[in-house]
């Protein structure tokens, strides 16, 4: 009975690239539903209107952004009404923001467990950005009351909605991961954060349409991850007119993976230190 | 060869010193980065080296040490919290650790909701702490309170209901650092309780603390460190036996080279110590504490009257101990030994204080060193409540007893 164990845990100091553990990440996953479980949980614990802050935050930017961007100013939005345009942006946006702004400080919030207890650390920022999902998906409620509203039927391009939202997803988690690794060390990102989102924001066709951008600056717009993810994401599902610039959404794409990517390896180099840097 | 549980080789963990520190800026960086060139590598310091040992299955072993001698190291290095900077360990089956019970708590969730968060954290599966559920409400007596936030709880009951959570892990390694420094005096007898139930059980433990009465109780063998080497390692009672002597040693403020004291010299304090009269560990507030002075001087020396002023280091007054206030006579002390003062139970609050010491023989000033010695007083269950007075409130706790009259 006592020979069932074979191999013993092995602890070595780290040297060279950082590598990614899939099998204990994958004997990890209960854990990280738990914790995805308990951010939900606490997300709306004593506030007067709970989960309907889920609603009320993209609701209340859409109807600012109606107001002075689509009556004072006269933005134009493809053709669809503007609150439906804004709101198809904003959705989107508002789960990527509030995932990256309390995912890049995730690490510093959970320091009394992180010091304590073993555990793969990429699950504290990646449980706090899929716990926004609940959140997104109450906020959809409204997207389809809108749809409705304004007379917008779906096409077939709403099968692509989840891809776009996975997308979003995986900018979130990647920049989270960078900047939650970051933040242990330097708690800058804190401050730059919401400077961050503001500017992000209007560098992404969140409550203006790209079509605003000369043609030919569109591939380097898409450099920003988001500008393909947002663009997509309204295509699929209001079917804009005209088909989306797919060379932009392209490029998107492209440094999705890359921010994913180079956020996952820098996590696990910080990873090393982080009990003793936090 | 199967029977072993933990190989450690040459294990040793340099930090660089501020590195601990809160946190940094990326001002500081830019310019460190500036500086690299004109500036010599940063200072570090080695909080264990050369460490190495082999442990059994189903051995029980203590680890001793002063605060700073590396033993959290060993045991988040072990825990994999952190990462060796050389040498290696292997271990053989699940760790669980018991680093401070209670973390992952999250205060607005109930009792209930925390089993579970906290059950996962520590590496148990959902299906398991399911299992277990009944029983670890039961171990932590709080049944009643199982659907309150745990915020609401006390922490005496928030310190049970995690010990008890984590005493369910049934892992086939257990690190215990410092459990069994807070709860009733009662929940500890279960806990250490639960603890010679898990080595009976063939599982292997590694105990910190310092509670050496504890430590003598459930370990067979024990391990000293010092500034992060091995200093003695072995059957338990030899290891504690040496370094109680260590920690008496370093607890005292030695006085002999002092210059500025007053009085006649009939009478001169050599050295100071203040250490729980117990364990021979630094005082904490509530247990018993032991004043001790050691002197030298010339007979005759008759009617001594010592007193010892405690302040805090702000300089109020926080305690005045005297022979002469218990109208305790100290007569024809020999030319050298050592007058110590028993306080029952210590009712200073943890801090840091300074002593005075005044010394008359026959009336006539003898010496007298005011801030003769500083020491602390550690946190402490002075009312068996694990709650103390919040700051700001005095210096010392008071006993008290509370009754409602009809």
């Amino acid at each position: 009975m006592e020979n069932q164990r074979v191999l013993p845990t092995r602890i070595r100091p780290d040297r060279g690239l950082a590598h990614i553990d899939w099998r204990e990440l994958w004997e990890y996953r209960e854990l990280l539903f738990i914790l995805i479980w308990r951010d939900i949980k606490v997300r709306y614990k004593q506030t007067l209107l709970g989960a309907a802050w889920a609603i009320l935050q993209p609701l209340g930017a859409m109807l600012v952004f109606t107001f002075f961007l689509g009556k004072l100013a006269h933005v134009p939005s493809d053709g669809i009404p503007y609150p439906v345009f804004a709101y198809s942006g904003l959705l989107l946006w508002q789960f990527f923001s509030r995932a990256l702004t309390e995912a890049s400080t995730s690490l510093v919030v959970n320091e009394r467990v992180i010091t304590k207890v073993y555990f793969p650390r990429l699950l504290v920022p990646s449980s706090v950005v899929l716990a926004g999902l609940l959140d997104f998906a109450i906020a959809f409620v409204l997207m389809l009351a809108l749809m409705a509203f304004y007379g917008i039927g779906a096409s077939w391009s709403v099968l692509l909605a989840p891809l776009f939202l996975l997308l979003a997803m995986a900018v979130a988690l990647g920049v989270s991961f960078w900047l939650s690794a970051f933040d242990v060390k330097y708690r800058d990102v804190r401050y730059t954060l919401p400077f961050l989102t503001q500017i992000w924001l209007f560098a992404t066709p969140v409550v203006y349409p790209s079509s605003l951008v000369p043609a030919w600056l569109r591939p380097w717009y898409g450099l920003n991850p988001m500008v393909g993810v947002v663009e997509g994401f309204r295509w699929s599902l209001l079917g804009v007119p005209g088909s989306p610039n797919f060379a932009m959404i392209g490029v998107s794409i492209i440094t999705v993976a890359l921010v994913f990517a180079g956020g996952v390896i820098y996590f696990r180099m910080m990873e090393r230190s982080l009990a003793d840097l936090i | 060869m199967t029977d072993t549980a933990i190989t450690v080789e040459g294990l040793g963990k340099r930090y660089q010193i501020g590195q601990r520190e809160p946190y940094g800026a990326l001002r500081d960086m830019l310019m460190d980065a500036l500086r690299a060139k004109c500036r010599p590598a940063a200072e570090t310091i080695w909080a264990l080296k050369g460490v190495s040992f082999e442990i059994k299955q189903g051995e029980v072993v203590g680890i001793i040490g002063h605060n700073g001698a590396g033993k959290s190291t060993l045991l988040k290095i072990l825990s994999r919290v952190t990462k060796p900077t050389e040498g290696k360990a292997d271990i053989w089956g699940r760790v669980g650790s018991l680093l401070e019970v209670g973390t992952g708590f999250h205060p607005e969730l109930t009792g209930r909701e925390n089993i579970y968060l906290n059950g996962a954290i520590l590496g148990m599966r959902k299906a398991e702490i399911a299992r277990k559920f009944d029983e670890i409400v039961a171990f932590a007596e709080t049944e009643q309170f199982l659907d309150t936030p745990v915020k609401h709880y006390s922490s005496g009951m928030r310190v049970r209901l995690a010990f008890a959570v984590a005493a369910h892990l049934e892992p086939e390694i257990l690190l215990v650092d410092e459990v069994l420094a807070v709860g009733d005096a009662a929940f500890q007898k279960k806990c250490l309780g639960k603890m010679g139930d898990v080595a009976k059980a063939g599982r292997t433990i590694l105990f910190v603390s310092h509670n050496m009465a504890a430590i003598q109780n459930l370990c067979a063998s024990a391990f000293w460190l010092d500034h992060g080497t091995t200093a003695a390692s072995g059957k338990v009672g030899p290891v504690v036996e040496r370094y109680l002597k260590s920690v008496t040693a370093s607890a005292s403020t030695f006085l002999g080279d002092r210059k500025d004291r007053r009085g006649d010299g009939r009478l001169r304090f050599e050295e100071f110590s203040v250490t729980n009269s117990q364990t021979g560990d630094p005082a904490t507030c509530g247990s018993p504490a032991t004043l001790a002075i050691r002197y030298v001087g010339n007979p005759p020396l008759r009617n001594v009257q010592l007193s010892i002023g405690i302040f805090t280091v702000l300089g109020e007054g926080a305690m005045y101990l005297s022979n002469d206030l218990v109208g305790k006579q100290l007569d024809n002390l020999p030319a050298a030994g050592v007058m110590s003062c028993r306080v029952e139970k210590l009712p200073l609050l943890p801090g840091r204080y300074s002593v005075n010491l005044y010394c008359t023989i026959n009336g006539v000033l003898a010496d007298w060193v005011t801030d003769a010695a500083r020491f602390d007083v550690g946190d402490g269950d002075f009312f068996h409540s694990g709650k103390l007075p919040p700051p700001g409130y005095g210096t010392v706790a008071v006993s008290q007893d509370w009754n409602v009259v009809l």
